[in-house]
Formats: C-alpha cells, structure tokens, sequence
C-alpha cells in the first residue's frame, strides 16, 4: 500500500509543504479605509475599476491580483502551470472570465466564502503530489455584484439588521511553488458540508459557525494538536454574530481557542464603517491572508496560523423552496 | 438516517437555535419603531398637505389622490435615482416601505440595477420584479371582492 | 379636509406596524413582503367595509400606505360592478388605478434611464 498523506479522517499532511512564495491583495475602497488599508497591495477608488458593470470590476480584480501575484516574483503569467479560482457570482463568472484573459489551464473551485481555503488546499495537493511546480490560487468577491444577486438591488431602501454582513469588495491571490522561500502549507482540513437548520438570509454567521467548529475540532483531532499549537486560529467570515457563536461551540468542544482566536470578518473593517456584523465574502479571508496575515507570517510576528475559511453555501432558489443555509468550512495550516 | 439518529439531530439542531437566540443580537425595536414611525407619519403628511393643496383648487377628491399619489412616486423615482431613499430606507425600514414611495422605489431600485442587461430584458422584464407580485395579489382581492359582490347583488 | 396632523398619526401608525412585523417575526421578511402583504389586506379590509372609516378619519394617512392602493382596487371594482356588473369586476380596480400604476411604471422606467446605481 502506497504511503498516504491522509491522517486522522479529513487531514491531508503535507510532506514537502508547498511554499507561499509570493501574494497580493486588491481591495475596494471601504476596505482600504478599514484598519488594514496600509498592507493591501493595491486599494481602487471606485467601485467599477475602470470598467462599465461591476461583474466585470470583479473580474478585473482577480485577473490583476493573479498577475500582480507572479510579478512581485518577477514572473509573467505564463510561469504559473495552472490557476485555481472561484468567487461568488452564479457560474463562478469572475474566475471563468479572469482565467479566459490569463489564458492559463484553469480549474474552477466553489466553497462560497472558503474558496480561498479550497483554493490552497487543492492547490497544496496538486504541488505535494508532484503535478506541478507553480500555480496560483485565488478568489475575490464584489460587494455590489454579490448584493444584487443574493440581496436587493443596491437602490431599494432596505434595513439592515445587526447580524447583517458587508461582502467585501477585494481579492487575493497567492503563488504556491514546489521550492523556494515563504511560509509553507503544511497541512490541510476538507470540511463536511453542515446545516443546522439556520435560514435567515441576513445571518450568514450562525449558519456556518458549526462548519468552523466541526473543522477546527476534526483538525486538532486529527493532528492530534491543541489549540496553542497554533499563534493565531482564524475564521473567515464568521464576523461578530458568528464569531461569539463559535467560541460558545468551542467551548462545548473541549477547545479554548481564545486568545490566539480571531476572525477576518471582525478584523476587516473598523466597526465605525457601518457594517453591521462585519465582513464576509470570498475576498474577505482572501484579502486579510493576502494583506496583513502573510505580511506578520514573513516578518516573523506570526509564525503558524491556521486559516479556517468558512462558506455559506446559499442559494436564493433553494431559500425559495423553504430550505436551510448549509455551511462548510477549510482549514490550512500555515507555517514557517 | 434511522428514527433515532433523525431524532438527535433535531434535538442538536433545536439545541443551536437556542444558542444562536441567546447570542443574535436584537434589532433595536424602539429606535426602529420611532423612525418608521416618524418617517412614515411625514411622507403621509406631506401627502397631505398636497390633497388639501389640489382640493382648495377645487379638484375631486378621487383626482386629488391620483394625482398626489403621482406626486409621490415620481419623488420617489427621483430620490431612489439620486441615491437617496435607500440611505432613508436604512434608517427608516417600514416607514419607507409601506407608503407609495415604497413601491415606487422597490420598481426603479429593481429596473435601474438591471441596465447594464439591456433596456428590454434588463429594465423592463426587471421592473417587476417587486412591482409584479403587489399588483398582482391587489388585481386578485380586488376581482375576487368584485365577484362577491356580483354574487350577492344577483 | 383632512388635518395634517390626522393623517401624520394615520400613516406612522400603519408603517410601525409594518416595522413591528419585520422586527418580531423570525422568518426572512422583505419589503417585497410588506408590500404584497399591504396591498393585500388592504384591499380584503375594503371589501369588508373596514378602510373607508380610516380613510375617513387619517385621509393620505390611510391612501398613500401601499394598503390604501389595495382600498382604490377594491373601491373602483365595487363601483363598477354596480354600473357594469361583471364585467365591471374585471375593469373596475384598475381603471382606479390607472393612473398610479402608469406612473410608477413610466416614472420607473425613465429613472432607470437617466441614473445609474451607485458606483
């Protein structure tokens, strides 16, 4: 029998670790006058990017943090073997669009907001296993195109409620190579698609905080490891409502995650921004781990992480039918 | 999924509605009631201040509301255009809702996020997408009361 | 002519309750809600003989709520299902109607065309 990397029920290890080599970050305008404005690469003006519809903005996003990713290591698109992408919109528009203009063999990936941990994880995989050298995983989301397709329209006066989340407007990509200096993806854990029953279309964090806790106690299970393990355990975007959730669901896990817990979607804007209960969207984990978290990780403040991206798996049409918001969450492991 | 096992889970699935209760924080019931209150109360007042503007003119009472109803949804049309009713709506809820102006504002909101796919398909299937149910549930009652009233009156 | 200040409790009345609605019940309501609910129980109330008293009393306090659309419905359809009988049934409400549908359908439109949504 070969020698499989899978330990423990869900976790995939890592035995050369693929290195992040290189990243970059584009946000919106309301991300860069959060509190991590100063560590994106790359902060836009408006909401349309020069272009005329906001999907098109939101392509636009991906494709230049794809590129913008390769150049800070000096390389062009053609260097990366393969993309791997997925965002928001119905039939992954974004990601189908950037990686049409890239010209790159690509795989499209769907985890609502975990993308960018499914991203990596698959990614991983494929360097680990010997497929490939170089390749880039990356996601985005558009607070206005994500709006008029999940919400209402962007004009219809309606009233947010304090569980309500603001998608962010930003995008991540990141380079994995089989060699070379960075943080390393050491390990990762497939999430379970779960549901509680949860179907309020303005509380996407109680529907997927018993996907974060269900995976961060499997992986710890798993690696046999204790939370501090890790110098810093990070959701999604489970913002505040979520976040106080999952503690409460550590807690009854045996776990004590605090104080080295946090999540992007609290972290992402400042609460004086008018968010509500705070961030959410792919772009959300895809700009903090591409902005500030592998910006502390290279400069040594941070030293392993663990990325828990979480997903609302929603779907208007089956909200129509009367069913539940399933949730799923990723967790990679990144060390130095 | 056995009986038991289908048991535990709406047992565990009852037991993470109580958490996500205790935890969710509250709309602010009485600040949003004093705005949708407020809100509501002045858009119905400026109404009529309209309707008795056109009465003293000596219009009918009936063409005295159409027209003021008109009066009301080209405001909305306008403000919802300029980017203004939905910051209201924020505040307000309800009480940008339920008036006219509400109606009006779910039509352009619905018509104007759609330009970008085309004038016929986009604005105009768009148009309503809000607007189609509430007529379509007033035709209803309406032809249904109307009817009745045939009925008895035979 | 009805006092402002009539028709200032009338509608902040009817909007609470609508606030009242959106904040107490647990289900996902939308303004799509409120509204087919207004329009609806507005026009079962008319029928009934309920709204013409509020009306009455509060004026554009109980015609412009969205329920006070439902009221002009039912209002026009009974008055032509006495002049025309049933066909009367079928044209009556919006004929009274007319005019508020055409404009907010025209209105509509032309705002469409002229503004563009936040950018």
């Amino acid at each position: 029998m070969p020698g499989f990397k899978k330990k423990g029920s869900q976790t995939v290890v890592f035995e050369k670790a693929p290195v992040i080599t290189s990243w970059a970050s584009i946000v919106g305008p309301k991300e860069g006058e959060g509190p991590w404005g100063q560590e994106f690469d790359s902060v836009l003006g408006d909401y349309l990017y020069g272009e005329d519809t906001w999907e098109k903005a939101e392509k636009k996003m991906l494709r230049e943090a794809v590129k913008l990713s390769l150049d800070k290591r000096n390389l062009q698109v053609d260097d990366a073997e393969i993309i791997l992408a997925g965002d928001l919109l119905n039939q992954t528009v974004s990601s189908n669009y950037a990686a049409r203009e890239l010209a790159r063999p690509f795989l499209g990936l769907y985890g609502a907001c975990s993308t960018m941990a499914e991203a990596l994880l698959v990614g991983a995989m494929l360097v680990d296993g010997n497929f490939f050298n170089r390749l880039v995983s990356a996601t985005c989301s558009h607070h206005y195109a994500a709006s008029r397709q999940y919400r209402f329209p962007t004009e219809q006066g309606t009233q947010p409620t304090p569980s309500t989340q603001w998608t962010a407007t930003a995008a991540g990509a990141v380079v994995l190579e089989w060699a070379g200096v960075g943080p390393r993806i050491t390990a990762g854990t497939i999430g379970k698609v779960i549901d509680m029953g949860q179907s309020d279309a303005a509380d996407m964090g109680s529907a997927m905080a018993p996907a974060a806790a269900d995976t961060l106690k499997t992986h710890l299970n798993d690696l046999e490891r204790l939370p501090d393990y890790y110098d810093l355990i990070i959701t999604g975007d489970l913002a505040r409502v979520g976040m106080a959730i999952a503690e409460q669901l550590f807690i009854r896990d045996g776990l004590s995650p605090k104080p080295n817990y946090s999540d992007c979607g609290v972290l992402l804007y400042d609460e004086k921004q008018d968010v509500d209960a705070g961030g959410c969207g792919c772009g959300c984990s895809a700009a903090m781990l591409c902005g500030p978290l592998l910006k502390k990780m290279q400069k040594g403040e941070i030293n392993k992480m663990l990325l828990v991206a979480t997903g609302a798996l929603m779907s208007p049409t089956m909200a129509f039918q009367g069913e539940s918001i399933p949730g799923i969450a990723h967790a990679i492991a990144i060390e130095n | 999924m056995n009986v038991d096992a289908k048991q535990m889970k709406k047992i565990e699935m009852q037991e993470y509605q109580n958490l996500v209760d205790q935890i969710k924080p509250k709309p602010d019931i009485l600040k949003n009631s004093v705005w949708a209150f407020m809100v509501g109360g002045l858009i119905c007042g400026f109404a009529q201040v309209l309707v008795n503007y056109l009465l003293s003119l000596g219009m009918s009472r009936t063409d005295a509301g159409s027209a003021v109803s008109c009066i009301m949804i080209f405001l909305a049309a306008f403000f919802t255009g300029i980017g203004v009713y939905d910051e209201l709506g924020k505040r307000a809820g309800a009480g940008s809702i339920v008036p006219i102006t509400g109606f009006a504002n779910a039509i352009v909101a619905s018509a104007m996020e759609f330009k970008r796919e085309g004038y016929i398909f986009g604005v105009g299937a768009r148009i309503f997408s809000v607007a189609g149910p509430t007529l379509v549930f007033g035709f209803a009652v309406a032809v249904v009361v109307g009817l009745i009233k045939v009925f008895l009156s035979s | 002519m009805t006092p402002l200040y009539m028709a200032f409790l009338g509608g902040g009345l009817l909007c609470l309750i609508g606030q009242l609605i959106m904040d107490l019940t647990k289900a996902n309501i939308t303004p799509g809600h409120i509204l087919v609910g207004y329009i609806s129980i507005g026009a079962v109330l008319s029928g009934l003989g309920l709204y013409q008293p509020l009306v009455d009393a509060v004026g554009a306090g109980a015609t412009i709520p969205l329920s006070g659309f439902g009221h002009l419905l039912v209002q026009g359809t009974l008055k032509a299902v006495e002049s025309k009988g049933l066909l009367g049934a079928f044209s009556g409400g919006v004929e009274a109607a007319a005019a508020g549908i055409t404009c907010a359908i025209v209105f509509g439109y032309v705002a469409a065309v002229l503004f563009n949504p936040r950018d």
